[in-house]
């Protein structure tokens, strides 16, 4: 009698299981509702606002923003700044690689320097620089340098920089350590295993680390731009502060043909390089 | 000279053993390395300068560096600590909103543009769509939306959310495609509606990964958060590191202001290490 009764399914099924789930989702997207809540109070921001602005204006857009026939006029000119802007994001990009790929070998783990306080160092200066806000480092330039491409050259160097140093320390620490325990026990010095197996293991992700620095730097030379008075970021903030919204589109046009050209490109070369 | 060659395959250049061959050499990599190169060189040649005097011109700003990184303080009066301390809250707030809004309508993005939630035309159109949007920069979406709904912080956060959901959709769908085909199955086979599945197996499964995701975002958006408060005045902190600059030219106020920035910075990178540890290490 005994077992026939363990045997039978079990009437009472348990739910303590699935009300504690429960009861944790509620509690996660109350915390959530609250956070938003404080965060809209702070920022002076109006959900109900916002969100029904969104058609109107994106239909306020399409209307205004819409290239006519007189904004052909402007697109040399247009052409011209975005590849200035092309320009200045290439060459930030390469002369900090180069920067940072000599602090990533010093200051990696794997193949960097023994001390301690040079490898944290370049730590902190990369985190330093990093996170400094690119507008930040345009304002200050700007007293010295004053309004030109170079200062916007200069702004976005430094900010490329700190990212690059980063990434660079990330991918020298995961750099296979077969390579370089091979090319040591040859007998090389330092240099020799650097360029001969730390280098040539990590050069596809370098590159693919430039190229992708590459893609948004020319979106935050824009923004440099805009304070440098150079490139796209000038041009769109000349036409949209005179209210010419016509050019203001056909270079948000030329901008997206750009920056997704460079994006094609660049899968292109990173899918050919590994 | 072959016969000098003492292995068999081993090629020679005149003493020297030839360590590369040409089949070995990478030509994808070659290439991009020239055209960056020779795209720099270009650029600083036709630059146009202005007739800069570099010496004088790197010693101030070096000396300008100096003082905002180590005297940063509030002496010239034009803001107290409490709007800095305000401001950068409010940054922080647009940071949270913009990011939080992105995160949940990239979820539905998202499982729209994963071929293995969607089919395949309408995954196309989606991600299509969304390339078009990244295309542009944040800045550009804040300022038109400035112009069409007033100055203010719902134009920073409808204009900071575009290029985020954009970036976030693509990072989710990719997510999402990585799932493990047999679970689907497996839930589909039990007679599992799509909503179930979803949230029964593309959550659950993804979502370290989706957490992470928005977090880097969320570092993202402050920065955009500050760089659209400077540039478009939208509010935050952004706002008085333009005025400290480009009004009072007052570079320990710049100072003081970095500093603010980076200590958010630096505890958000903080929380997302500690993120990652418990998260995707296991």
């Amino acid at each position: 009698m005994e077992t026939s009764m363990s045997l039978a399914p079990q009437k009472t099924f348990d739910h303590s299981y699935f009300r504690k789930k429960n009861l944790a989702i509620l509690a996660l997207v109350l915390l959530m509702v609250l956070v938003m809540w404080g965060s809209g109070k702070v920022a002076d921001f109006d959900f109900v606002y916002a969100f029904t602005s969104i058609p109107l204006a994106l239909q306020w857009m399409a209307i205004s923003f819409a290239p006519t026939a007189a904004s052909l006029s402007a697109l040399p000119e247009l052409l011209h700044q975005t590849w200035l802007t092309i320009l200045s994001a290439v060459a930030a990009t390469t002369t900090a690689a180069i920067l940072a790929l000599i602090l990533g070998v010093l200051g990696s783990n794997s193949v960097g320097v023994k001390n301690t306080v040079v490898k944290t160092s370049i730590r902190v200066i990369a985190s330093v620089f990093r996170n400094i806000p690119i507008v930040a480092w345009a304002l200050v330039l700007l007293l010295s340098f004053k309004q030109g491409e170079f200062t916007g050259f200069l702004a976005l160097f430094l900010s490329t920089f700190g990212q690059l140093t980063r990434l660079f320390l990330d991918t020298f620490d995961e750099v296979p350590l077969g390579p370089i325990e091979a090319v040591g026990a040859t007998g090389s010095s330092y240099w020799p295993i650097i360029f001969q197996a730390a280098i040539p293991c990590a050069i596809p992700q370098l590159m693919s680390w430039v190229l992708y620095m590459v893609e948004t730097n020319i979106r935050s030379a824009t923004l440099v731009g805009m304070l440098t008075g150079t490139g796209i970021g000038f041009a769109f903030d000349l036409y949209y502060k005179s209210f010419r919204y016509d050019v203001a589109g056909l270079l948000v046009i030329i901008t997206i043909i750009t920056v997704i050209s460079i994006e094609l490109i660049s899968a292109k070369v990173r899918r050919s390089m590994l | 000279m072959k016969d000098t060659a003492a292995i068999p395959g081993m090629r020679m250049k005149g003493n020297k053993i030839q360590i590369r061959t040409p089949e070995s050499t990478n030509k994808a990599l070659n290439i991009t390395l020239f055209v960056l190169a020779a795209l720099t060189i270009f650029t600083f040649v036709q630059m146009d300068y202005r007739n800069l005097d570099f010496l004088e011109a790197s010693y101030f700003a070096l000396r300008d560096f100096g003082m905002m990184m180590f005297s940063p303080s509030l002496k010239a009066g034009h803001f107290g600590w409490d709007t800095i301390v305000y401001e950068t809250f409010k940054t922080i707030g647009l940071a949270i909103l913009s990011t939080v809004f992105s995160a949940i309508i990239s979820f539905f993005l998202g499982l729209a543009g994963a071929l293995n939630f969607s089919n395949k035309t309408l995954s196309t159109l989606c991600k299509s769509l969304m390339s078009l949007i990244r295309a542009i920069p944040t800045i550009l979406w804040v300022l038109v939306f400035t112009v069409a709904i007033g100055l203010g912080s719902e134009a920073a956060i409808v204009g900071i959310s575009f290029h985020s959901i954009a970036y976030l959709t693509k990072a989710f769908s990719e997510s999402f495609e990585e799932i493990d085909e047999g679970t689907i199955e497996a839930l589909k086979a039990s007679g599992a509606s799509y909503w179930q599945i979803v949230f029964q197996c593309a959550l659950p499964e993804t979502i370290s990964k989706l957490l992470s995701w928005t977090f880097i975002r969320f570092e993202i958006n402050f920065t955009n958060a500050v760089a659209v408060g400077a540039v478009a005045g939208a509010g935050g902190i952004g706002y008085q590191l333009f005025q400290a600059g480009s009004f009072y030219y007052s570079i320990q106020e710049v100072g003081v202001i970095v500093y603010a920035c980076l200590i958010v910075a630096f505890m958000l990178e903080f929380i997302s290490i500690q993120l990652r540890k418990r998260y995707i290490v296991q």
